[in-house]
């Protein structure tokens, strides 16, 4: 079985956030591999043992996304390709990512019988790549899945809809996105660390792929970059139970603005 | 001069954090009260073949090098020091003398059980009268026959009741100290757990009697007459792992604190905006930081196949010193919790008092540091 795993080198998640001259600060942060998308890996790895084959994971990154693609070789992928598209500058989105994707499994003649990725990044948290991707190799997806059952030719998953689950059922070849509760990671094994530096890597970049800058730069804009406002002290409301009541009707109308 | 760790060593640290965290963290403040020996945490790290990390694949070891089992014991003591020290003995005082001295045949029986985490290693040296000064060991090896014969007892040892064989010392001549590979289950052969501990725990720390233990040629480690060298090769490269496990035990005791003074108000504002309490915290990661680049480097002379003697007892010395200041203010900042088990730095505290002493007391570390100096 041939796996394609999609994945994104994120911050870690213990990471404070701030700012610097309107852009998150990256200095001295600690980067992890997505945690949607290391559930992806470990599916990928899963299948690799049930039914052979050869797991090749995908990143677009700067160089240190390297890392991402090592721990993921680390865990049991086989080979990685690593996209700089650093040429772009901030012209990106989930659209551009899409298509470099896209463009890198044709380049790469990369054949799949399935495609795993996180349902989103918790950085950008869109949850578009995946199904974006789907549609321009023109295969069926199923997103935020939990179980996943391969057949024959059949795929079966539970697909997390709200809390609530939905059974589907498919075909390879596929995409699926993964939700939290699909699989627990492995930890990587000491032999699969010392390892993982020897397995292939393919870097690209921009030139190598077979798109038109124009068609691929960001559809979207960001205007601003903001922290969310810090939280205000709550407020404990108090005297008899109807008077609570009307207050709290009160503030609802007038101060928070929400009735 | 480079001072990033290498893609693997960075891999390590990050799996070892998370599996501390994950494997490690969740039940040390019980196993601390009830004294209850971690087995399946080092189950766990064999299956991810943990167990002989710095030792080549041929004897089912990892093939990393010395900074990184520096990382793991590092990162397993700064949640649980009694699964630090459980590590750091079975790598540098279990598996590294029989990788070191042992015959092929001893590295093919002993060394591969070891690495691969079937048994602990153990390595008994320490008796009632003689740590150091091995002029004062007691315990004989007389050979009739085609064997030998041993008797004494052994104080203190690390991992026996979980080790199928330990690596001992013994007299077999007037002067003259011989290392034997004694299986624990031997006749004659007691193993005794009875210590009531200041801290670590849940590590095992044993008592050896030896009655007529009999063992043949084949089980001397190495060469006989090479016992009192072997082990001051042996406790150099353990006094990394000491380091280490001072380094990790201070950097989780330093991080409670500074959470800790983050939360904790009085007299209006967070203590960690007052000026005392942040001069602790500035010493206590300036401390750190240099204790850490001393073990690394100790580990990286080691590395290298260079000479690390001085640099082993400085990075073990000046970095358990470290631990037990930095676990002293870390309780200070805590305060009456400090006091508490429930806030873990007074386990902390009691844990880190153990690295002044194993492996050689400070007083010997500076007696070590004084003679390779020239004094």
């Amino acid at each position: 079985m041939n796996i394609l795993v999609c994945l994104k080198q994120t911050f870690d998640t213990e990471e404070k956030i701030t700012l610097e001259n309107g852009r998150i600060n990256e200095e001295g942060v600690e980067f992890v591999i997505n945690p949607y998308d290391e559930y992806a890996v470990e599916e990928a790895i899963k299948l690799k043992e049930q039914f052979g084959g050869e797991v090749t994971v995908i990143t677009i990154g700067p160089e240190r996304a390297e890392q991402a693609l090592r721990t993921a070789m680390a865990m049991g992928a086989d080979k990685g390709v690593i996209v700089d598209i650093e040429d772009l500058g901030d012209n990106v989105d989930e659209h551009t990512i899409a298509q470099v994707l896209a463009a890198t499994i044709k380049e790469e003649d990369l054949a799949f019988d399935i495609i795993l990725c996180g349902y989103m990044a918790i950085d950008d948290g869109s949850a578009q790549v995946g199904p974006r991707l789907a549609e321009l190799l023109e295969i069926p997806h199923i997103s935020t899945i939990t179980k996943l059952t391969i057949d024959g030719n059949k795929v079966t998953v539970d697909k997390d809809v709200e809390g609530d689950v939905e059974v589907i059922e498919s075909t390879l070849p596929i995409l699926v996105t993964a939700q939290q509760g699909l699989n627990e990671p492995r930890y990587p094994s000491l032999p699969g660390i010392m390892k993982a530096k020897k397995k292939p890597l393919t870097r690209l970049e921009l030139d190598d792929l077979d798109l038109d800058e124009e068609e691929i730069v960001a559809k979207t804009e960001t205007i601003e970059v903001f922290l969310p406002p810090k939280k205000q002290a709550g407020k404990i409301l108090q005297g008899e139970l109807v008077d609570q009541a009307k207050e709290l009707v009160h503030l609802l109308r007038n101060e928070a603005k929400v009735i | 001069m480079n001072f990033d760790l290498t893609a693997e060593q960075k891999m390590i640290r990050k799996l070892m954090r998370d599996f501390a965290e994950g494997e490690v963290a969740p039940g040390a403040d019980e196993r601390d009260r009830t004294k209850r020996f971690p087995k399946e945490i080092f189950e766990k790290m064999a299956d991810l073949n943990l167990m002989g990390l710095p030792f080549p694949e041929e004897y089912g070891g990892g093939g990393a090098d010395t900074i990184s089992f520096a990382i793991v014991v590092e990162e397993l003591s700064r949640v649980c020091a009694s699964t630090g020290i459980t590590y750091s003995a079975h790598i540098s005082l279990g598996c590294a003398p029989i990788y070191l001295f042992g015959t092929e045949e001893q590295k093919q029986k002993y060394l591969i059980p070891l690495c691969q985490g079937k048994t602990l290693g153990a390595f008994g040296l320490t008796e009632p009268g003689a740590g150091s000064d091995a002029g004062g060991t007691r315990t004989k090896a007389v050979k009739k026959g085609d064997t030998w014969v041993i008797n004494g007892s052994k104080c203190f040892i690390t991992n026996a009741s979980y080790a199928k064989f330990v690596s001992l010392t013994a007299l077999t001549g007037e002067k003259e100290i011989t290392a034997f590979i004694v299986p624990t289950d031997a006749e004659g052969f007691t193993v005794v757990d009875s210590y009531h501990k200041m801290g670590l725990h849940s590590s095992n720390t044993t008592e050896l009697v030896l009655e007529n233990v009999k063992v043949t040629d084949r089980e001397i480690l190495g060469e006989r007459g090479k016992g009192y060298k072997q082990f001051l090769i042996t406790l150099d490269g353990g006094r990394i792992g000491i380091g280490a496990m001072a380094v990790g035990i201070a950097q989780g005791a330093y991080e409670l604190a500074l959470q800790y003074a983050k939360e904790r108000v009085q007299f209006g504002q967070k203590i960690s905006k007052f000026q005392a309490i942040q001069h602790k915290l500035a010493d206590m990661a300036m401390e750190i930081e240099l204790a850490r680049l001393m073990v690394y480097k100790a580990a990286w002379l080691k590395d290298q196949g260079r000479k690390f003697t001085k640099e082993a007892s400085m990075c073990k010395l000046y970095a358990s010193e470290v631990a037990m200041r930095v676990c002293n203010q870390a309780v200070q900042i805590h305060g009456g919790y400090g006091y508490m088990h429930d806030y873990k730095v007074e386990r902390f505290f009691r844990d880190a008092k153990l690295t002044e002493i194993g492996e050689g007391t400070s007083e010997i570390q500076r007696n070590i540091i004084a003679r390779e100096i020239g004094c």
